[in-house]
């Protein structure tokens, strides 16, 4: 009675990153986790399509960094020989500074894959990690962020884990097609091969451009470092400034429970720690 | 009732009778309750006595004022300042606000977290900077909250929503009541935090929803005529590589301390309703709950509920025993880690990990001050200790002396009782 053998079409948006330090174009990494995600399900999946999807400029920086995309495809796709989609990326191509929302949406419609997997922020430009949350609005589609792993798609459903903070798991369930979005909690990339990324394919299609010209007329500086909150000691009197200054722990806010059973001590911190919600039921 | 004056007619008489014979001791006991009487008095030999302590009274602002002149009056209340400052917050009532700042507050465990409490310092500023038409703050509250000072957040107006349909992951339902809110009420200004608690994924939906390019990362905001709003913000892009200052939208998603929190004026937290209940949609995402993971697991900084131990756990196999029943982290201060009962990297304090836990359930624990160092950031800390006296216990929301083993082990079989019954229910 097992299920037919499902086999899913899935989109990776990929986008050119920018190293921390360098400032170098690289693979972006929540891209290039979101791509690990997709490679990992393909191998519970076989027979499943993965294909790459990037709109942006094409220069000489740019393609060698999505080129690191494509030799993350080395190993586990090829031994099953199903890494049929891996071997292109297809490059939607746009001036710099061009919006990408419409152009993607647009190729998306068309090929409606069941998932589409992106990273949660750019590295460049705005980086405002709206991406996903526009393209889901544009194609009426279900957006899950955060993710941390798919545990299996079954019947036009996909069994998502999505991480929360503090190291938590939540698990849901989503009806395909869907957008999921990857952060730092999805799995690490696997290294890029050299070789397989020069043989790699980029199959450019110039699309129409629109220019995001609100965003040129903002101004943009390299960051400054925000300002250290200071601790502000209102006090009328220099008794009140001393005290504050002087204050070791405060004290006589907490109830202390002194000559109790055991019992009702447990009680208490039992009745504390429900309110509190921390007790796993 | 402590706070009644009680008179003793013939103590007072002893007082004002030098030849008494228990005058002196009479004027000591009253000069210890504070009475006007006791700073000086004969002593046994018939050498004048005086207690320099006794002298002066506490003076309006809080500070000893000693009058030479012998127009002395008399002392104050111990407890009278506490209530001084709570008066010192100015009520400010908005009974029609020009227009409105709605503020969703993600609210960490049914509270309001800082960076809530920055946010709404945020919509303050917002609200308050015309004196003459001022506006009100609006927060959207989902589900059950706990918080009893939201008036003091700098709330105006609360819209509760209860429904069950909003509780866990699920933004379409608190999506929907959102988009009835801002058809309702149309609102100048939307701020939602920018944290990964929930916050941002909603702000982004809402933003893409309403049609308006919200501005994200948020971290700073100033007046400017020429924009549309009249604000102007500055936000991290770029990987928090850049600063973009551009034009305040109406939809922003602000970073923690975007703004100093409201600390002078108590607000109204008027409950308000939605004339049309939101529509209830069927969410194509289901969430399924949250999934058990191993609490060894997560890292001490970032760990929920930590259970930690001190210098007075004897018994470690009950205590490993009692954080797997509890699924609590497990934490130790630098004595355990230092006779080798923990791992290092279980060490919290300034030298270890300063951790960020909800609650914080120390045992055995006095602490120095290097450990309340930290655990400074931590939400409820529940403290067991043999020793009434110590910091710990000064610092714990809820203490209980007593043995910590015992205690454990009672906490223990509650937890696995619960449990069970739940199961059988099931």
């Amino acid at each position: 009675m097992r299920p037919e053998q499902q086999v899913i079409e899935m989109v990776v948006l990929v986008s050119v990153g920018r190293h921390p330090i360098t400032g170098r174009a690289r693979r972006s990494d929540q891209d290039a986790r979101g791509l690990e995600l997709a490679l990992g399900l393909e191998q519970q999946l076989p027979g499943s399509w993965i294909s790459l999807l990037h709109a942006g400029p094409r220069s000489e920086a740019s393609e060698s960094a999505l080129r690191g995309y494509l030799g993350m495809a080395a190993g586990a796709g090829m031994a099953s020989g199903a890494d049929q989609g891996l071997q292109s990326l297809m490059l939607l191509e746009q001036p710099e500074g061009a919006d990408a929302i419409s152009a993607l949406a647009e190729h998306l419609a068309e090929a409606m894959p069941q998932l589409v997997i992106t990273g949660t922020r750019a590295e460049r430009g705005e980086g405002s990690g709206l991406l996903p949350y526009a393209l889901a609005e544009r194609l009426g589609w279900p957006l899950v962020n955060g993710l941390a792993a798919v545990e299996k798609v079954e019947n036009g459903m996909a069994t998502l884990l999505q991480a929360l903070p503090r190291g938590q798991r939540r698990r849901l369930q989503v009806r395909l097609p869907a957008i999921i979005s990857v952060d730092a909690a999805a799995p690490a990339a696997r290294q890029s091969a050299f070789g397989p990324a020069r043989r790699g394919k980029l199959e450019a299609t110039p699309v129409a451009a629109e220019l995001d010209q609100e965003l040129t007329e903002w101004q943009m500086t390299p960051a400054r470092k925000r300002p250290k909150r200071l601790k502000i000691i209102k006090a009328a009197s220099a008794r009140d400034r001393f005290k504050a200054a002087a204050a070791k722990a405060e004290g006589g806010s907490g109830q202390v429970l002194e000559g109790v059973s055991s019992e009702q001590g447990a009680d208490a911190i039992f009745t504390l720690l429900n309110e509190e919600g921390v007790l796993r039921r | 009732m402590s706070e009644m004056c009680r008179r003793d007619p013939r103590r007072e008489w002893i007082a004002r009778n030098r030849l008494h014979p228990e005058h002196s001791s009479v004027l000591a006991t009253l000069g210890s309750i504070g009475g006007e009487a006791a700073s000086e008095w004969p002593g046994p030999n018939g050498v004048l006595r005086r207690n320099p302590h006794g002298m002066g009274f506490i003076g309006p602002n809080g500070i000893k004022r000693i009058d030479r002149s012998g127009a002395q009056q008399g002392g104050q209340v111990p407890g009278r300042g506490r209530q001084a400052a709570l008066a010192t917050r100015r009520r400010v009532e908005i009974p029609e606000p020009a227009f409105l700042v709605v503020v969703v507050p993600e609210r960490v465990g049914g509270r309001l977290s800082s960076h809530d409490k920055d946010l709404l310092g945020l919509a303050r500023r917002l609200a308050d900077a015309d004196p003459e038409r001022p506006g009100a703050v609006l927060a959207v509250v989902f589900g059950e909250h706990k918080e009893e000072r939201l008036g003091e957040a700098g709330i105006d107006r609360l819209l509760h929503l209860r429904d069950d349909a909003y509780n866990g992951f699920a933004p379409e339902p608190r999506l929907a009541a959102l988009t009835a809110v801002e058809r309702e009420l149309a609102p100048r200004h939307w701020l939602l935090p920018d944290s990964p608690l929930g916050g941002a994924d909603l702000g982004r939906r809402l933003a893409v929803r309403l049609g308006e390019r919200p501005a994200t990362g948020v971290w700073q905001i100033e007046a400017d005529v020429e924009a549309p709003l009249g604000w102007r913000c500055t936000t991290r892009g770029a990987a928090e590589s850049l600063d973009i200052r551009r034009p305040l939208p109406r939809v922003a998603l602000a970073l923690a301390e975007c703004a100093e929190p409201v600390d002078e004026t108590r607000h109204a937290a008027e409950p308000l309703a939605l004339a049309i209940e939101p529509p209830v949609t069927l969410s194509r995402i289901e969430d399924l709950g949250q999934v058990a993971v191993d609490p060894a697991g997560v890292a001490l900084a970032e760990a929920e509920f930590i259970l930690s131990a001190g210098n007075g756990v004897k018994d470690w196999e009950g205590f490993h025993h009692a954080a797997r029943v509890l699924g609590a982290t497990e934490g130790a201060s630098r004595v355990a880690v230092d006779d080798g009962y923990m791992a290092r990297d279980r060490q919290v304090g300034a030298s270890g990990t300063w951790v960020t836990a909800r609650v914080y359930l120390a045992v055995g624990i006095s602490g120095a001050i290097q450990h309340l160092q930290g655990i400074q950031s931590c939400d409820k800390v529940v403290a067991i200790n043999l020793d009434p006296g110590c910091d710990m216990i000064k610092r714990a929301d809820l203490a209980v002396i007593g043995e910590a083993a015992e205690i454990l082990a009672a906490l223990v079989a509650k937890v696995e009782q619960q449990r069970g019954g739940q199961r059988d229910a099931a």
